[in-house]
């Protein structure tokens, strides 16, 4: 991929930095004062060198010690965030109770807006900024996989197995994503609609690449993806009956369809084969995985916020 | 650690579908086959769904009085 347009003097300093290898304790310096929307897209970049080439940068710095610290400012910036915003709930079992507990916390919901009253170009933005996460879903989960007993290894990897394919690329849900985008006409190499993107949506790939990649958040990363999972069948029916509505093409439709029955099979096993696993060898670890689900409910819902009020809908439906 | 693990082929889901792992024919209410194609399926219960006989989540907005126990 390509370094993104930069935000900010964090931003600035950062890509030069990179292009040129220079030293990047100067770069540390610009952190303090910097904006969350600058911060924000250095730590998504940040995160790309693990995931990916980025033209221009050379692979070594993936694991720079410096780049390392600036990341770890970054991240514990983000956490600091997420948390502040978060209110563990007493008294519940995260397997008994965690489906009532979503349907009280889930927020604004872009399907909803799509299903009825959307307009093609407004499918087409949500889908550019969209096009991050779907364009390597499921991969920060994957970095969770070694954390794991045996069990909970076992229950993730059976639903990892049908994220990706079940050993056929052609049913893998990224390359879906990506040919659907394609036939939609746009463009779906990884990160090209990055500049457009609002900070809402990456912190939301900053929330899930910070969960995965460190052992300490496993618990929250797999909180994250039940919530994930819990929150995607019946919003991808009205997505299909939405992207039906405006014409859009069956490679798009088919990604969307796709996810009504993998998502209501992926919602339980979350929940029940692989939480109910990691709780039952640590069961220290609920307020985590709690942590990690309001964290995917809320973003969820600021992300849809910011993009239904750029659209100006004010329709309680469209926000209920 | 020396006792298996339980790995059942089939999980029911409290108030939501049953789990089934593997391969499997599924009859749906006019005997119709249908065979599973995912490593797991969730196989509808509440009688309800759009994509009988798996599930599509639809058991989540019934009343509780309606989904299955």
């Amino acid at each position: 991929m390509e370094l993104p347009t930069p935000r900010g003097p964090l931003s600035e300093a950062l890509f030069a930095a990179l292009r040129s290898t220079d030293d990047f304790l100067p770069v540390l310096a610009e952190t303090s004062g910097a904006s969350v929307d600058d911060g924000t897209l250095c730590l998504w970049v940040l995160h790309q060198l693990h995931y990916r080439e980025i033209t221009g940068v050379p692979d070594t710095l993936e694991w720079d010690p410096q780049l390392l610290r600036l990341r770890a400012l970054l991240e514990d910036d983000l956490e600091r965030r997420l948390r502040s915003r978060f209110t563990a709930p007493t008294g519940l079992s995260f397997v008994v109770d965690f489906f009532d507990w979503v349907d009280e916390h889930d927020g604004a919901s872009l399907a909803v807006h799509v299903h009825r009253e959307a307009t093609r170009d407004q499918v087409l933005e949500m889908l550019r900024e969209r096009s991050l996460y779907h364009l390597m879903e499921s991969d920060p989960t994957a970095w969770v996989v070694p954390r794991l007993g045996a069990r909970a290894k076992a229950a993730l990897m059976e639903l990892q197995y049908d994220e990706y394919g079940a050993g056929d690329p052609n049913r893998l849900h990224h390359h879906l994503f990506a040919l659907g985008m394609e036939a939609s006409g746009l463009d779906a190499t990884f990160g090209v609609y990055v500049d457009d993107a609002s900070t809402e949506i990456l912190e939301q790939n900053n929330a899930m690449t910070l969960l995965g990649l460190h052992r300490r958040h496993r618990a929250a990363a797999l909180g994250h993806l039940a919530a994930f999972e819990a929150t995607s069948s019946l919003p991808s029916r009205r997505m299909v009956q939405g992207l039906e509505r405006l014409g859009f093409p069956q490679e798009l439709v088919g990604y969307y369809a796709e996810h009504v029955e993998a998502d209501a099979v992926h919602e339980q096993l979350a929940v029940r084969t692989i939480i109910g696993a990691v709780l039952e060898e640590a069961p220290e670890l609920a307020e985590d995985a709690w942590f990690g689900a309001f964290t995917c409910l809320d973003l969820e819902d600021r992300v849809a916020r910011q993009m239904l009020d750029r659209w100006g809908v004010r329709d309680e439906r469209d926000v209920a | 650690m020396s006792t298996p693990y339980d790995h059942p082929e089939t999980i029911v889901c409290p108030g939501g579908p049953m789990l089934l792992r593997g391969r499997h024919v599924v009859g749906d209410a006019d005997g119709v086959p249908h065979e599973t194609t995912r490593p797991v399926t969730a196989v509808c219960r509440c009688e309800r769904s759009a994509s009988l006989p798996w599930c599509d989540g639809t058991h989540k907005v019934l009343p509780e009085r309606l989904r299955p126990s």
